[in-house]
């Protein structure tokens, strides 16, 4: 168990050593974010801009613009909310070479509650052309995806999360910007999750294997540009598709999905998710209970769906 | 103004003190420091200037006061339990799922809580709005606000700084609750924004510098706002923050920390009570 904001600033750290282009900028929150691991061995390369986040990422384009590679962080909801149009004008209309890496995104933020909880972040990030968006599910997924990115030219947003989270991956893991994987077979109904949900939905497939339901679990890092090919590929093979992500239902993982199988592919789905609402103060475990996330929820809509109650 | 309710407001707040801690301790999450360096000037406001009726939030002649720095929710909380706007056995589910009492103020479900704060930089604007509109309906009512330093580094801050006085807001009175510190650390060292009278001045507002944890000269300064006619008063007050608990005062560390069992009997030893 590791959280993929821990895993950011190690990666950082040593992407830094590697690339003296790399910069870093935060929020007064690299505490939470994990850039401080940067900013103590590269202190030069490192801004606090205090809590002025629209600044911060006006500035992040600047850099971009002469060369640098900056990487921007603060929580989800204040990089993509607040600063949400220095992005779409300043960074994504002219391409820049610019890495939002927000932690504590979704509602497992936990007590700080909904003013806190970025449930819409990927869905207004997502609809920015020239964006690129990520959510990782695990520690060693957010190094592959981080590196990927620093390699990446172009803007990119990478959703890191604030609690440990269980390991998905191994070290003969090929992460590739794009490219949903497989994670579990199936030919029955197909699970497609991203972010923290993917371990639900490894855990739902389970479950439903138990009663001989035959699901898939493809884990989709990419929601933007998503990987087509293997959602396509699973709606031809398998009768039903749960999207699973923690985040609303609208204009995230579970509508790119809708919007791609409605034209290309019509298929059952269902899409599991915060449904039109903000979030709430409680703790991560209470709030995936009650926004109805638990691999029994998941396994639960999978029935559903292939008319099996 | 006398001796006596000076002494009554200051034990209000050391009672408010105890209330925070042992609040934030049953919650286990929550932002100490900015809740103790702010609670003098709360209480002042609740306890004396505000017209205020808990018995009738929505009373329309009240004044109204905007936490804009609302990681410090815990002031607000003990205070408007404190004052009846609901059964302090509330306080008890801080942070809590189903609680009314968010991690931050939620005007949706807290009576006493007029707009929802906690993303910082938002609250002057909103305030402004307030006495725009009840300046339209010729209301006698007054805005308080309260501010973090570090919060004044949001450019939105300055944007309402600049329209309050434009707009003459002199229904509106800011408070700074000036304790130098914010999370990664010292203000002034993370992005400095003083000398932030001078600052306040050049837009235009009436500026009183004061001591914040000294309960005469904060009354006063609140005094000397209402009086103050065709300009917004700001009350730069400085301030220490984790104030009354030396183990936090001063100290970026307990920002966003809660209390464990041996800070708690430690700071109800420091603010002169032992656990009940
Ligand atoms: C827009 C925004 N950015 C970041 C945060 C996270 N945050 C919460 S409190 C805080 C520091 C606030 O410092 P200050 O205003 O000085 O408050 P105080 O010292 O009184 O606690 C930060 C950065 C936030 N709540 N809102
Ligand atoms: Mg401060």
């Amino acid at each position: 168990m590791k959280a993929t904001r821990d895993a950011y600033g190690e990666t950082l750290a040593q992407l830094g050593e590697q690339d003296r282009d790399i910069v870093v900028l935060d929020a007064d929150l690299s505490g939470s974010t994990k850039t401080a691991v940067f900013a103590k061995k590269f202190p030069d390369r490192f801004f606090n801009m205090g809590i002025a986040e629209a600044n911060m990422v006006g500035t992040a384009a600047g850099l971009a613009a002469v060369g640098k590679v900056p990487f921007v962080s603060t929580f989800a909801i204040f990089a993509a909310g607040r600063a949400w149009e220095q992005i779409r004008q300043s960074v994504a209309y002219p391409k820049a070479n610019v890495k939002i890496v927000p932690t504590h995104g979704g509602v497992t933020v936990g007590e700080d509650g909904g003013s806190h909880q970025s449930v819409e972040d990927i869905a207004i990030m997502r609809a920015i052309p020239n964006m690129t968006v990520i959510v990782p599910a695990d520690a060693l997924e957010t190094r592959e995806a981080v590196k990927a990115a620093a390699a990446h030219k172009g803007p990119v947003y990478i959703r890191l999360g604030r609690n440990k989270v269980p390991e998905i991956f191994n070290d003969d893991y090929r992460f590739a910007i794009g490219k949903g994987c497989e994670l579990a077979s199936g030919n029955d109904m197909t699970f497609i999750s991203t972010g923290l949900m993917t371990a639900q939905a490894v855990q739902a497939a389970a479950l439903l294997g138990k009663e001989g339901i035959s699901a898939r679990v493809v884990h989709m890092a990419t929601i933007k540009p998503l990987d087509q090919e293997i959602v396509l590929k699973a709606a031809r093979e398998t009768k039903a598709i749960v999207t699973a992500e923690e985040h609303s239902v609208i204009g995230g993982l579970g509508s790119a999905v809708a919007e791609l199988l409605a034209e290309q592919q019509p298929t059952p789905i269902k899409r599991a998710g915060i449904h039109d609402r903000f979030g709430t103060s409680g703790k991560a475990d209470e709030l995936i209970k009650y926004f109805g996330l638990t691999p029994d929820d998941l396994a639960e809509a999978a029935r559903e769906l292939l008319g099996r109650k | 103004m006398e001796q006596e309710k000076i002494a009554f407001l200051e034990e209000k707040a050391r009672a408010l003190r105890v209330s925070i801690v042992k609040t934030l301790h049953k919650s286990q999450s929550g932002h100490t420091g900015g809740s103790l360096s702010a609670i003098d000037m709360v209480t002042a406001l609740y306890f004396h200037t505000m017209r205020h009726d808990p018995e009738n939030p929505g009373w329309e002649e009240r004044d109204r006061f905007i936490l804009s720095k609302g990681h410090a929710a815990p002031a607000q909380y003990v205070t408007l339990a404190e004052a009846g706007y609901f059964p302090k056995e509330d306080l008890m589910m801080l942070r809590r799922l189903g609680s009314h009492l968010q991690g931050h103020p939620d005007s949706k479900g807290t009576p006493g809580v007029e707009v929802c704060t906690g993303s910082l930089g938002q609250g002057l604007s909103m305030a402004n709005g307030m006495a725009l509109g009840l300046r339209l309906d010729n209301s006698r009512s007054r805005i308080y606000v309260l501010l973090g330093d570090g919060e004044l580094q949001e450019g939105q801050v300055w944007e309402a700084v600049m329209s309050a006085a434009h707009y003459r807001l002199d229904n509106l009175c800011a408070m700074v609750d000036a304790n130098g510190l914010q999370i990664d650390g010292e203000v002034k060292k993370v992005m400095n924004v003083g000398p932030i009278g001078d600052k306040f001045r050049a837009f235009g507002w009436h500026v009183i510098e004061i001591d914040g944890h000294d309960m005469a000269a904060i009354t006063g300064a609140l005094e000397s706002a209402e009086r103050t006619k065709g300009k917004p008063t700001v009350i730069v007050a400085s301030t220490v923050k984790g104030k009354g608990v030396p183990r936090f005062e001063h100290k970026a560390s307990y920002h966003g920390v809660a209390p464990n069992d041996e800070e708690l009997n430690e700071a109800l030893i420091c603010l002169g009570c032992f656990e009940d």
